[in-house]
């Protein structure tokens, strides 16, 4: 016996007293607009499982609008209890920041993505197939396209209703995204929302092989873009050893109170914090679709079921500069001397090839696609400037910028042949004067792209541009209002196209909309024509909440 | 052994990946070196973990398996579709997103 203890007790030994293990503090009530839209989505796969087929498309609408209205008055709830300015903290032990930025861009994502959920919903745009109404999505996405498995699919009046719990796991990652306070949450919040946006791109009812197309280049090169940013994120952790922004923050600094002696080798180390910075950046500017990183935007832009692509243009926009911009001000504001040069670099290049390049496309949703690369410059004129003026000049730029691109891809939506959405930009000639009131609300849109003053585009475009210039960039300045030029060009050409030219007898027709998407596009108007006439009370919302926390 | 000789490693196998994934031609090949850039960030993690003396890095090692487990699922769906409708699975074969 006492020879079997001893063997024994080569690898065990007596179970001491436990130490305690303190349960991490969640301040749920900070997280609720987050969780709320995750339980959504998650009641939302429940109803796809269990709720019989015809009466899942209202459950799921239903429960979609009520989760994102939901999270909005919760967003509303923590801006109205201060925690925008004065109790702004860190909630969930280090992961998110409850501050400024962080509300005012959940805020937007999620009236961003209720309007968007709307055009998803769409079912009056497409001749209904075998007496059922159907929407922009395939009836059973994983048929072959043409196949009899999908003939009867349609037949039988299926319709992918999962795109609205898809499409809320990616707002819940898209909210954690600008509000991740350390890099750990921040990879895991990218993933969140990248994954259900892959899936989404891929469900287009008509031409699926090009949508399957956009997806598998979205995804392949998206996951190359992520494996980027977490080898950055491995770089910093071994400059910092920590995750946390504020604790690379300091080690940046350089002060930090007490070093750990195992820390004092890799913290001098100013590769690993440049190469780290640098790949963290390039995961971050591919989000966003920022040159040299945009290849993928015209292809997945023009691939994607025209909602998706709004949805996507619009409230990826605004989750990646919210994350950028918050990795920049509070992680390596130290490091401004060396990001700077890059980024004025990144945004120059970023605003002039997506403005030239726009100019030759022949297709409504590519032109929108290369303008949103320079719209990305743009913003990232404002993100240099390193002022608190920078900040809230680009938080006023996303909330506009992400209505009007929201409303563009939705007219885009109307315009239609036989052969589903027209999107070549020749069969939009005289578009204007077949129907006169979608044309001038597509023209509204374009002037709003252009930056013509009455329209929030002006707006924006001067509150980044004052921010950058004050900031000390005066030369990106004069690039940005040179390629803003530039733009104005071809968004001027549609619309001489739309109401100065004959119409081409087998031209396109207008589909009359649904209530679901005129709200889409009448938000979308009201928003731009409110943010461009009476700026002020915006602006100075987005100025209040123009301060980090770290 | 040095721990700095793992670092090397990861860094070797990371660009392996990155090689791959710019030079290899089917979807599937290119999604495993995507993989193996993902497994070079763990051991990257691991190896800077052990050399911190912290246990973060482990920890985000665990994070980064179930986010590869995820982008596994997405991916093979995605790419599965795709050569079901085409009967390749080559990223040069899909071309018809062009100018």
């Amino acid at each position: 016996m006492t020879d079997v203890a001893t063997v024994h007790s080569l690898w065990t030994m007596a179970a001491g007293a436990e130490d305690k293990i303190p349960a991490p503090h969640i301040e749920y009530g900070q997280l609720s607009p987050t969780l709320i839209v995750l339980a959504a989505a998650v009641l939302g796969v429940l109803v796809e499982a269990f709720l019989p087929r015809r009466s899942r498309y209202y459950a799921q609408l239903m429960l979609t609008v009520v989760g994102l209205a939901a999270a909005f008055a919760a967003v509303i709830g923590l801006a109205a209890g201060g925690y925008g300015t004065e109790k702004a903290h860190i909630a969930a032990m280090g992961a998110i920041a409850v501050d400024g930025p962080a509300l005012f861009l959940q805020g937007t994502i999620l009236l961003v993505s209720l309007v968007a959920v709307f055009t998803f919903a769409e079912r009056r745009l497409d001749p209904a197939a075998h007496g059922n109404r159907v929407d922009s999505f395939a009836a059973q996405a994983a048929s072959v396209p043409g196949s009899e498995s999908e003939r009867a699919a349609v037949k039988a009046g299926f319709t992918t209703t999962e795109v609205f719990p898809i499409v809320l796991f990616a707002v819940a990652g898209m909210l954690v995204f600008p509000a991740a306070n350390d890099l750990l949450t921040l990879f895991i919040a990218l993933e969140v929302f990248s994954l259900p946006l892959y899936v989404l791109c891929a469900l287009a009812r008509r031409q699926r092989l090009l949508s399957q197309e956009a997806a598998v280049k979205y995804f392949l090169l998206g996951a190359f873009s992520s494996a980027f940013l977490l080898f950055g994120i491995a770089l910093l952790y071994g400059y910092a050893g920590t995750v946390t922004y504020a604790g690379i923050a300091d080690v940046v600094d350089g002060t930090v109170k007490t070093v750990d002696p195992a820390l004092a080798g890799t913290m001098g180390n100013d590769a690993l914090l440049l190469i780290g910075g640098a790949m963290v950046l390039m995961g971050l500017l591919f989000k966003v679709g920022a040159v040299p990183f945009h290849m993928w935007t015209p292809d997945v832009y023009q691939g994607a079921p025209t909602p998706v692509t709004g949805f996507m243009a619009a409230a990826t926009k605004v989750a990646g500069f919210g994350a950028l911009l918050r990795l920049l001000y509070v992680v390596l504001p130290g490091l401004r001397w060396d990001w700077r040069p890059v980024m004025w670099g990144v945004a120059i290049v970023t605003m002039l090839i997506g403005a030239i390049v726009a100019v030759t496309q022949t297709d409504v949703k590519r032109l929108l696609a290369y303008s949103s690369i320079a719209h990305a410059g743009f913003i990232l004129a404002g993100v240099i400037a390193v002022t608190p003026d920078g900040v809230s000049s680009v938080l006023f730029y996303l909330a506009a910028y992400s209505f009007v691109t929201l409303g563009a891809f939705a007219v885009v939506t109307l315009v239609r042949d036989a052969g589903g959405e027209a999107t070549a930009l020749a069969k939009w000639a005289g578009l204007g004067r077949r129907s006169p009131l979608v044309a001038a609300v597509f023209a509204v849109f374009l002037l709003a792209f252009a930056g013509i003053p009455l329209t929030s585009g002006f707006a924006g475009k001067f509150a980044v541009f004052k921010a950058a210039a004050e900031g000390g960039a005066g030369a990106l300045v004069v690039v940005g209002v040179l390629s803003s030029a530039i733009a104005a060009f071809f968004y001027i050409r549609v619309i001489v196209l739309m109401f100065f030219s004959e119409p081409t007898p087998e031209g396109p027709t207008v589909a009359v909309p649904s209530a679901l998407t005129s709200t889409a596009i009448a938000a979308g108007v009201v928003v731009t024509i409110a943010l461009g006439v009476a700026p002020q009370y915006f602006l100075d919302l987005a100025g209040q909440a123009g301060t980090f926390i770290r | 052994m040095n721990p700095v000789n793992y670092l090397y490693l990861a860094a070797l196998l990371f660009t392996i990946g990155a090689a791959g994934v710019l030079i290899r031609r089917n979807a599937i090949v290119v999604f495993m070196c995507v993989e193996l850039m993902l497994n070079a960030c763990n051991l990257a993690f691991v190896a800077f973990s052990r050399l911190h003396g912290n246990l973060d890095g482990q920890i985000i090692a665990f994070f980064t398996m179930v986010v590869a487990a995820a982008e596994v699922v997405v991916g093979l769906a995605i790419i599965v579709t795709i050569f079901r409708s085409r009967h390749s699975a080559s990223v040069d074969d899909a071309s018809l997103l062009k100018l």
